[in-house]
């Protein structure tokens, strides 16, 4: 299941009602239980996200290394809160556990490409970077 | 295999769990999340105990050769306390407000819990289904409802969504309860521990027409009422109370109290015909029963290619009550407008059944056993003392063959005892059908009726019933009852849930049936009565239009 799960969020950018409704036709599985994996994990989304998903960790390392901050400025930066989407569908920004990056933490991922050793200023270049 | 509890040597089964050898002891373990018949979970860690200074939830560990076990240390206290304190304070509030028996409630005055520490959670919206409420915010996370709907009634309506502190039970995509494929059968209700899943109240309303001077208010309580109703006033489970729950009933301010008992009598006198008009046709058989609504609705989501083998006959308090605004009123003289008809039914799939356009308010509002208990408590009426009284004649004389619909079995059995009759005209000689009896799930047997064999089976609980539709067309009358046991295992039945509880009220209410003069629904004399001064006869074409309905196919999500 998981494994059509994320085929869906590729071929998306999310898993749908409908997505879900025809997974469970197809494997009998109902959809209370798919919607119980799909939301078990933080990596499948559940409404359309922008063009670029960024994920940022706040497991243990991250926080203690000021992940804290980083979200609450990409949040104020993008003029969205975490789970959400910019308007112009560019970004969505979620919260993720440990992406296992915590040797160069704070760290995040945009459409599965790791960002580490953020700082306020690297952050500015590689929005700046993904809105040209 | 032998263990040590507290010291003491003890042999025991290594099957069983060790909560099961520890409460068998009479050593009180607390728990919330275990339920007897389902699988364990070791979700609410309430039922640790200390095992070699490890502290081990009991509900689903066993037995080891030697074992030591402490029961009741400071380290096991300490930590049922804090987990206790942790799931308490949404609760709270309610519990002070309502009064309800729920075992959270029972193990925070075990534990000697006396102040809430913690700030209650408050995050969700309360769904605020037709039949079924559930507020999430006085979830524990149990996972009872999740496993009852799953591995007794395989309908999978709710699970458990997202994950950590944001773990929570729903329908799929967030949905309220009215909008996905719920049965309604509220057994999610009776395996909460919490109170955080309630059936949808209509006492506010039934008060309100209570008070209306204009209002003929009518209530008819259902088969299995009248043997768990005692329950909720402290009597033993298996106490028949119809005399004191009708003189209760009429301390309220109901005008009449009239029987469901006799409309069950009604299904079966059209159930019986239609089904030896389908036998002598041949058409669509397998005929199934329709009397639990909770059923129909799963069947119309998932099993709708079976409409057409649906009998069409309404439930019997569906029947009763079209029969009183349209019979009974004529014959009192009163406007049917006037009449307001409430009834006391054991399930929260009725409340929804009431509000079925096709039913055209004819029941007015429905209260579960619950809900009537605390109606009798709201007059404060002295129910154990009360002297015992008949329900009103006009529509309250019932036959033993109505009493048995409480049991999974009953109606099969009430349909045969006169299917038999009509179809032969003899004397049906031995009318207890033992097969049909008893909690099985699936319960099969066959009669010779004219020399054709009539192959039938009953199912209970709704997993069952997916197991006897994989072979359905073995048979040619299926009865089927959602709950466990039948209505008298019911979602509005007093909480909390134990099958030993719904082993007495059967046997309570066989044992009715074996007491009462009347036995089989034909011979029953109101029953005759409408037929010869209303309807006719069974099937007859104003029997179709007011006691006859259709269903609808609903989508499988």
């Amino acid at each position: 299941m998981l494994n059509e799960l994320r085929k869906i969020q590729k071929k998306h950018g999310y898993v749908s009602e409908d997505s879900i409704k025809k997974l469970s036709k197809k494997t009998g599985i109902p959809v209370s239980i798919i919607y119980g994996v799909t939301t078990f994990y933080a990596k499948l989304h559940t409404k359309p996200t922008g063009k670029y998903i960024i994920e940022i960790c706040d497991s243990p390392s991250c926080y203690l290394n000021g992940s804290l901050d980083i979200i609450k400025y990409l949040e104020r930066k993008l003029d969205i809160k975490s789970g959400q989407t910019t308007q112009d569908k560019k970004f969505s920004l979620f919260i993720d556990s440990c992406i296992g990056c915590c040797d160069e933490a704070p760290a995040m991922l945009i459409n599965g490409k790791p960002y580490t050793k953020l700082t306020k200023e690297k952050i500015d270049k590689i929005l700046k970077k993904c809105k040209s | 295999m032998q263990i040590k509890v507290n010291g003491r040597k003890i042999k025991c089964d290594p099957k069983k769990t060790l909560l099961h050898i520890l409460r068998e002891r009479g050593i009180e373990i607390p728990t919330l999340c275990h339920q007897e018949g389902l699988e364990p979970q070791g979700r609410c860690r309430l039922c640790v105990v200390e095992v070699d200074g490890k502290l081990i939830t009991t509900c689903d560990n066993y037995p080891q050769e030697g074992m030591k076990i402490l029961t009741h240390t400071d380290k096991v206290i300490k930590s049922r306390r804090i987990n206790a304190e942790l799931l308490m304070p949404d609760h709270m509030a309610k519990c002070m407000i309502e009064n309800k028996h729920h075992d959270l409630c029972k193990i925070i005055a075990d534990l000697g819990i006396t102040e809430v520490r913690f700030d209650p959670k408050k995050k969700y919206e309360v769904d605020l289904g037709a039949s079924v409420i559930r507020d999430d915010n006085l979830c524990v996370n149990c996972g009872r409802c999740v496993d009852v709907c799953a591995e007794v009634q395989a309908t999978w309506a709710i699970d458990f969504a997202r994950r950590g502190h944001k773990e929570h039970v729903t329908p799929y995509f967030e949905h309220n309860l009215n909008d996905v494929a719920c049965t309604k059968c509220g057994q999610c209700i009776a395996a909460c521990p919490v109170g955080a899943i309630s059936e949808r109240e209509h006492l506010q309303e039934v008060y309100k027409v209570l008070k209306d001077e204009t209002k003929h208010v009518i209530v008819q309580t259902a088969p299995s009422i009248r043997a768990s109703l005692g329950e909720e006033f402290g009597m033993k489970p298996g106490t028949i109370v119809k005399g004191k729950m009708v003189a209760a009933l009429r301390r309220c301010g109901f005008d009449k109290v009239f029987d469901t008992n006799l409309g069950a009598d009604m299904t079966i006198m059209e159930e019986a015909s239609e089904f030896l008009r389908r036998v002598k046709n041949n058409e669509c058989l397998p005929m199934v029963t329709t009397c639990c609504p909770a059923w129909i609705k799963f069947m119309e989501h998932f099993y709708h290619d079976l409409i057409p083998h649906m009998s069409t006959c309404k439930s019997p308090h569906e029947m009763l009550g079209i029969l009183t605004k349209t019979f009974y009123a004529k014959k009192a003289g009163i406007n049917p407008k006037d009449i307001t008809v409430v009834s006391v039914m054991p399930c929260t799939a009725k409340k929804f059944e009431s509000v079925r356009p096709e039913m055209k308010s004819a029941v007015d509002y429905v209260l579960t056993t619950r809900e009537a208990a605390r109606l009798i408590r709201h007059f404060h009426v002295d129910f154990n003392n009360l002297k015992d009284e008949n329900f009103d004649p006009a529509l309250g004389i019932s036959t033993g063959a109505g009493a048995i619909f409480g049991a999974t079995g009953g109606v099969m059995e009430a349909a045969l005892r006169t299917a038999y009759e009509f179809a032969t005209g003899r004397t049906l000689r031995d009318i207890n059908f033992e097969e049909l009896r008893g909690m099985k799930g699936i319960k099969e047997g066959k009669i010779k009726i004219k020399g054709k064999e009539i192959r039938f089976a009953a199912a209970n609980g709704l997993k069952n019933t997916r197991e006897l539709m994989k072979r359905k067309d073995k048979y040619h009358f299926i009865e089927i009852m959602a709950c466990p046991g039948g209505c008298i295992g019911g979602g509005g039945q007093p909480l909390p849930f134990s099958w030993e509880k719904i082993d007495k009220r059967i046997e309570a209410i066989y044992r009715e049936d074996s007491h009462l003069p009347i036995r089989k629904s034909h011979d029953n004399p109101i029953v005759k009565q409408i037929y010869s001064e209303f309807l006719g006869k069974p099937l007859s074409e104003k029997a179709e239009k007011l006691l006859h309905t259709k269903y609808f196919k609903r989508s499988q999500f």
